[in-house]
């Protein structure tokens, strides 16, 4: 649905993109992610024709951005980060709007706005004027504009940025329900987010893409090595000594807790080793209380974090 | 067409609530008003002078071209204070406010949607000066003055302002703030308006040029009754000329940010 190839964007000597390649497959909903001035943003207004690109191609339903603007924009719903509201105009009076600019007219223009405000829950406003709404509200609007015309791909630039958790969760809700039908790229800095909503993810820092993998396959690629908590009650130093003698363990955090006998113990194994038969064993060995053990899995916040630092650890 | 006319009624609506088109209109109004009544009393005073002329019969006073004329002279002087707040808000703000990204990213064309706004500035504008004919409506109910040649001054007064109309939207369109666009705007009106004041100590033909370009002298006739088209040329390819650089930096906007 969406082909991107090799695009590099330059802001003055700045490279806010370098040289991407990806593409979206039709009904599926793709997360974008990376941390802030990444390069989302640009990309995602690359697609929509609002910026040119400095090199590379993107087509859109096999049409080129530059060659075919218009029939790209046809067929592109899309939400920037700051609603494009026209604060003088109700709700219903700016979704008519919006929708006559997209190529809706007459009756089916009608049928779609009170549509799409139902779809994005904002019913209740919609003669109130869009300066005067909510942060959330406005959002809903801004999503209610971008699927006015039905389009066959959204493009929804960190559509739950500013909104409060049960707004959030709606929001989320209503970008799953859209699946299916549209083919959807989403873009945000917040992680479980993208576990929640998307299919596949794509990471980018820097303007490059660090990862692109489904979640599961992500969460496996990174997890070579795997850290395991304890909570042992005894001597402290002769634990960790004795736990980071184990064959496998690469690396033994102790943090203490208010009960003063009582510690943690992040242990961290090298890659591909097995260490937590050996860990209980020394430990009940040992005669020290066992109070807890568990592995700690990886969180996307992890993974994002590993991705996303990676480079200033080699410059370092 | 449709998508002209969505941005053009979009537009106008917007004008209409908020307070702009009634402080323009009403400012408009009143000094153009207050322009009529000084002219007016001016005229009388000079009509009561030469019928007391001690030297037999007074040269004969004509309403058109001894009242008229400064009239609409005056007029387009306001038209110059008031078109560039007509015109600072149309592009400038929607790149203020993000809505300009919803216009590039839709399926219309720059082009269109510039030809939208400028419509609505025009109407704007075209109302304010249709207002400024109930005073001169009183002149005819009461006086005897030429029909044609008042609205020979109408159409100039229109020409002459879609060429600033016109300047302004390329002023607006190169900015995201209105203070700057309208500052900006009516500097170069003033300019245009003045620019002849120099051609008299410049070679021949660099004067020529600079009195070419100067809009007073294209409206004056007008002003005075005569519809001629090399005016309505200079006119013409003046909007149009605005327009396309208007279109330009829009179309620009995609590969300088």
């Amino acid at each position: 649905m969406i082909s991107v190839e090799n695009l590099t964007k330059y802001y003055g000597i700045k490279k806010a993109v370098d040289n991407i390649t990806f593409s979206v497959k039709k009904g599926e909903i793709l997360g974008f992610l990376g941390p802030n001035a990444a390069g989302k943003t640009t990309t995602m207004r690359i697609i929509t024709c609002y910026l040119s690109a400095s090199s590379g191609t993107v087509r859109v339903a096999g049409y080129d951005i530059f060659e075919n603007p218009i029939e790209v924009k046809k067929r592109i719903g899309y939400m920037p980060e700051n609603p494009p509201l026209y604060t003088d105009m109700t709700v219903s009076s700016y979704l008519k709007f919006v929708g006559g600019i997209k190529g809706l007219s007459g009756k089916k223009l009608n049928e779609r706005v009170n549509e799409v405000m139902k779809v994005a829950a904002v019913e209740d406003v919609k003669n109130r004027v869009t300066g005067k709404l909510s942060k959330g509200y406005r959002q809903r609007v801004g999503l209610a504009q971008a699927i006015i015309h039905n389009p066959e791909i959204l493009i929804l630039d960190e559509p739950t940025a500013g909104l409060d958790p049960k707004q959030i969760i709606e929001t989320r809700e209503l970008i799953k329900s859209l699946a299916g039908q549209h083919t959807i790229v989403v873009s945000t800095h917040i992680l479980p987010e993208v576990s929640m909503t998307c299919d596949r993810v794509l990471i980018i820092n820097e303007g490059k893409i660090v990862a692109e993998d489904t979640i599961e396959d992500l969460t496996k690629k990174i997890r070579g090595s795997e850290t395991i908590l304890m909570e042992i009650n005894g001597p402290k130093n002769e634990i960790k000594e004795k736990l980071e003698k184990i064959e496998g363990v690469a690396e033994v955090k102790v943090q203490d807790t208010k009960d003063g006998g009582l510690h943690k113990y992040h242990i961290e194994s090298k890659p591909s080793f097995n260490i937590r038969k050996e860990l209980a064993k020394t430990v009940v060995n040992s005669d020290w209380g066992l109070e807890e053990m568990r592995t700690i899995s990886l969180s996307l916040e992890d993974i994002f974090l590993k991705l996303t630092t990676k480079e200033e650890e080699v410059q370092n | 067409m449709k998508n002209i006319y969505s941005i053009f009624i979009r537009e106008l609506k917007s004008y209409f609530i908020s307070p702009i088109a009634y402080v323009i209109l009403t400012v408009f109004l009143l000094l153009s008003g207050y322009f009529f009544y000084t002219v007016l009393s001016w005229f009388l005073q000079y009509s009561i002078q030469m019928q007391a002329n001690p030297y037999g019969q007074p040269p004969p006073v004509n309403v058109n071209l001894m009242m008229m004329r400064p009239l609409f002279l005056n007029m387009a002087i306001i038209a110059v204070f008031m078109i560039p707040m007509i015109t600072m808000r149309l592009i400038a703000e929607e790149k203020k406010t993000g809505t300009l990204e919803l216009l590039m990213t839709s399926p219309i064309t720059p082009m269109q949607w510039i030809l939208g706004k400028y419509l609505s500035g025009f109407i704007l504008y075209a109302s304010m000066i249709t207002l400024s004919f109930i005073p001169i409506f009183l002149l005819f109910l009461f006086g005897n003055p030429e029909f044609w040649p008042v609205i020979s001054g109408y159409i100039g007064l229109l020409f002459l302002g879609g060429a600033f109309l016109s300047l302004g939207l390329i002023v607006s369109s190169l900015t995201e703030n209105q203070i700057i666009a309208a500052t900006v705007s009516f500097f170069l009106f003033l300019l245009l308006w003045v620019i002849d004041w120099i051609a008299d100590s410049l070679s021949y033909t660099m004067g020529s040029v600079i009195k070419y370009l100067s809009i007073v002298s294209h409206f004056d006739d007008f002003a005075k009754g005569i519809i001629d088209t090399s005016n309505i040329v200079f006119f013409l390819s003046f909007i149009i000329f605005g327009i396309f650089l208007t279109y330009r930096s829009i179309d620009s906007i995609r590969w300088r940010i």
